[in-house]
């Protein structure tokens, strides 16, 4: 099998160790309060440490890691792991067993997979969305104004019709009108504008967050026509998860106000 | 074919690792096999993608050995028939691709032939573009199989040694002859076996391609691209291919084993 | 087509002079690390000498002094063909392209080319041979065919490096019998440490030793008076020359020895030559009875101890016995004796 890109946030005895730390300062701290304080609910409070695993889309990857950071600060004890990979993959590892307790998907067909096998905790909620963004090496040497420029005869890569990336920036040519003669169909958003930071390709359609994350390696140019193809982000609990109630925070974090201005940071636009 | 006969009894623990890894790798084909969607076998791999695929593959494949004879004769030859200061190094350096991760190879090669490379620039000039084109497909193979067909081909000619080259030259051939006609000739069986690896490792050739030559049907997808990309959507498709480039695999292992004996 | 050879090796602590005259065949004799290979290495031009100079037929082919070489042809070029100890016959061509191999790196045509390997096949005697592969060969088959095609590249220069070294003794004497008609005419040099090859095939010999040439001459008066130490040891043969009469060879000076003729059976009256060991005779006062032998009627000039054996010496012939019959017989220099050798121990050449 192939070794999926796993990133962990927080190493669990670490954090932990410096949650307890902290706790114990805010605790000294508020000294004769009535010990409201903490604020964690469930099954934290700085009992045992409990790892709270979340599978997320790899277009999510800054955006988790911000969210998480928050997570764990308002929950002693809980350490979050973040597992970033394609939506398909992630759903194929709960589908395998894997050991995931909150799983947000970059694409509703994703989602269904799970719901169709009735792994889902809760119902997905859309917590997201994200629209295509040319992206053009910094010194834009093809001139690229429009999605109608990228008809033309330049190196355009895009993603493989067979990821959702693909899947999206076929529809919005479609929909627009526009004949796209791509050189390279590639595998996955990162590889698409690695083409495109590296001076190989003029333009790539990539996410709108692709872009911001990329900064000042490529440049991002928008276009109307992206309004056709919105790709809503779903993200459901996991029906075998130990830790349902923690994942529901997750969850209510993701699509509270809080989560929602750190995904309106990264690009995302709001469902 | 006589027996060979031991003399020396083997250490019968040694049976079990021997066994444990034959398994290891032998399991794996199994589990693949097994995987398998029979009834959709056909019309998943004669897909119009995986049939473009399969002969893409195939294609590049060939075009790349070629080129790693092209190459890699002179090579294997000066490296065994000739001593310089730095020979060592040399040879290191051709090795490296053997060691190197291939995606490694493929940003080199990137860098070297992409249009901002050291040479891609020129070539731009020129109104060559290998990037995104099956060209560059070749090139990521040739890189990461020549070093086969150098290794092979050089113990090969070390092996056979020097003599009968003498006595063509003693004879009155000058040295193309000696080399077309003697030299060449001696050390088939090791061109071939080489020839043959290198074959097997274009076909399987993945980092260095996707990272350096793109990925689009017809031109830069190739059978392991594809199956990759299948993932995605169709894991039937993905095994079933996976079956298809194993058996290409043992085909040409096979082919070349039976000629070396 | 002389060769003419000066050539110092500093490494190998070689520096000597030979020639080599037109038509001739000449002998390298001499002790493992004399330099008789390194000799060949020079003139074949797999080797370049620190100083000296080689020429061939009027061409120099080597030409070094002062520090840089003045010329230098290539293997090639030079039109020495190398016939080694091992046929070393191309695996992957049959015979006839084997033979044929050299006239094609002449640029003769194919067919040309098949024509010359059948006349040199069929002069070694291997036209039979023709189709097969070397694989499919015995020993003595391969080096006859690596002679014609040796032969067949037309070389002015043959060198010959221990050619019967690696062969069956069986096989050997008829060998050397067809080298020795191939050879006539062709100026070759042979190494040998096999006197038999020097007095056989070789006209004049040079004797080697630390890279120096210490004795040279007509293959028969080295051998037959040898002066070096190496000489007198490989010299320690019977040979009685004369003419071949109903199956026995009689000398001018009246001997008459029966043996077994090698190879072609020898015309009556042609001019042979009888070779024997002297380990092989027996000394007698009398007539021996019994098995068909040859008794030589001898005068004891000399009695050498030799190991273990005394060396009963004759004007030409010698006799290895043991100190008991010396003992026995009562022998001393004056004494007329005769020496007795069985038919069979006998071999007989054509020279």
């Amino acid at each position: 099998m192939r070794k999926h890109p796993r990133t962990t946030v927080g190493l669990p005895r670490l954090v932990g160790l410096v949650g307890l730390v902290a706790t114990a300062t805010l605790l000294a701290a508020c000294g004769s309060d009535d010990g409201a304080a903490g604020g964690a609910t469930g099954d934290g409070g700085g009992a045992e440490p409990v790892t709270l695993t979340v599978f997320a889309a790899s277009s999510l990857t800054a955006a988790f890691e911000d969210l998480a950071d928050q997570f764990e600060a308002d929950h002693d004890g809980v350490t979050v792991e973040l597992s970033f990979a394609g939506s398909s993959d992630l759903v194929a590892q709960i589908q395998q067993g894997a050991p995931a307790d909150v799983f947000a998907s970059a694409d509703q067909a994703n989602m269904d997979k799970l719901t169709g096998e009735d792994l889902q905790g809760s119902d997905p909620v859309e917590f997201a969305t994200n629209t295509l963004e040319i992206a053009v090496p910094p010194d834009n040497p093809a001139g690229v104004e429009s999605l109608q420029d990228l008809g033309g005869d330049l190196n355009l890569v895009v993603c493989a019709p067979e990821v959702p990336c693909g899947a999206a920036a076929q529809q919005v040519a479609a929909d627009a009108g526009v004949e796209l003669k791509p050189v390279s169909e590639e595998q996955s958003v990162t590889d698409v504008l690695n083409k495109v930071t590296s001076g190989e390709a003029d333009a790539g359609l990539v996410y709108v967050t692709d872009v911001a994350a990329a900064g000042d390696a490529v440049e991002g140019i928008t276009f109307p026509e992206a309004d056709s193809v919105v790709n809503v982000y779903p993200i459901a609990t996991v029906g075998d998860s130990e830790h349902a109630g923690l994942a529901q925070e997750f969850v209510d974090l993701v699509t509270g106000g809080e989560g929602q201005k750190v995904l309106d940071g990264y690009g995302f636009g709001a469902p | 074919m006589a027996r060979h006969q031991r003399q020396v009894g083997l250490p019968r623990w040694l049976f079990v690792p021997a066994a444990a890894g034959a398994l290891f790798v032998v399991l794996p084909l199994v589990a693949i096999v097994a995987r398998v969607d029979w009834p959709d076998f056909l019309t998943l791999v004669t897909s119009e993608s995986s049939l473009e695929a399969l002969k893409l593959s195939l294609r590049t494949s060939a075009a790349s050995t070629v080129l790693c004879v092209l190459l890699g004769v002179p090579m294997a030859v000066l490296l065994a028939r000739t001593s310089f200061r730095g020979q060592g190094l040399v040879r290191s350096l051709v090795l490296l691709p053997l060691v190197l991760p291939p995606v490694v190879g493929g940003i080199a090669l990137l860098y070297t032939f992409g249009r901002r490379g050291l040479l891609g620039e020129s070539l731009e000039v020129l109104g060559i573009q290998i990037a995104f084109s099956t060209t560059a497909v070749v090139l990521a193979q040739t890189f990461v199989a020549l070093p086969f067909l150098v290794v092979s081909l050089e113990g090969a000619l070390r092996t056979g040694g020097e003599r009968y080259e003498v006595v063509a030259a003693t004879l009155g051939a000058p040295p193309t002859t000696v080399f077309r006609r003697v030299t060449l000739p001696l050390v088939l069986p090791g061109l071939v076996s080489g020839a043959v690896l290198s074959f097997a490792r274009a076909l399987g050739e993945f980092g260095a391609t996707i990272t350096f030559a793109g990925s689009l049907q017809g031109v830069t997808r190739t059978l392991p691209l594809e199956i990759y990309l299948q993932r995605e959507t169709d894991a039937d498709a993905a095994v079933a291919l996976s079956l298809v480039l194993v058996v290409v695999a043992v085909l040409v292992i096979g082919l070349a084993r039976g000629r070396a004996t | 087509m002389s060769l003419a050879l000066t050539a110092a090796v500093d490494e190998r602590d070689l520096d000597l002079e030979l020639e080599v005259g037109d038509g001739e065949v000449v002998a390298l004799l001499g002790p493992n690390g004399a330099g008789k290979s390194t000799v060949l290495a020079l003139v074949a031009g797999l080797l370049r000498p620190d100083r000296g100079r080689i020429t061939l037929a009027g061409r120099t082919l080597t030409d070094v002094g002062a520090g840089h070489t003045r010329t230098f042809v290539a293997p090639h070029a030079r039109r020495i063909a190398l016939l080694a100890q091992d046929p070393l016959l191309f695996p992957h061509l049959d015979v006839t392209d084997n033979v044929a191999f050299g006239p094609r790196s002449r640029g003769r045509s194919r067919a040309d080319a098949a024509r010359t390997a059948a006349t040199w096949l069929d002069r070694v005697g291997a036209t039979e041979l023709a189709d097969r592969r070397p694989a499919q060969l015995s020993g003595g088959q391969a080096q006859r065919v690596a002679i014609a095609r040796a032969l067949a590249a037309e070389p002015d220069l043959l060198l010959l490096d221990e050619p019967m070294a690696a062969l069956d003794v069986a096989v050997a004497p008829a060998l050397r019998q067809m080298l020795k008609r191939v050879l006539s005419g062709q100026s070759a040099l042979v190494v040998t440490h096999d006197v038999l090859d020097a007095l056989l095939l070789a006209d004049r010999v040079y004797v080697l030793d630390g890279g120096r040439v210490v004795e040279t001459g007509p293959s028969r008066h080295v051998l037959a008076q040898p002066r070096s130490a190496f000489a007198a040891r490989v010299a320690g043969l019977n040979l009685v020359a004369g003419r071949w009469r109903e199956g026995s060879v009689h000398s001018s000076s009246g001997l008459r020895v029966a043996g077994l003729a090698v190879g072609e059976k020898p015309a009556e009256g042609a001019w042979v030559a009888a070779i024997f060991r002297p380990a092989s005779v027996g000394v007698f006062r009398e007539p021996p009875g019994g098995s068909p032998r040859n008794a030589l009627p001898v005068t004891v000039t000399d009695l050498e101890p030799r190991g273990d054996l005394i060396r009963v010496h004759g004007v030409d012939l010698m006799a290895d016995v043991t100190p008991q019959a010396v003992a026995d017989l009562g022998l001393a220099p004056g004494d007329r004796v005769l020496f007795s050798v069985k038919a069979t121990d006998v071999t007989v050449y054509t020279s």
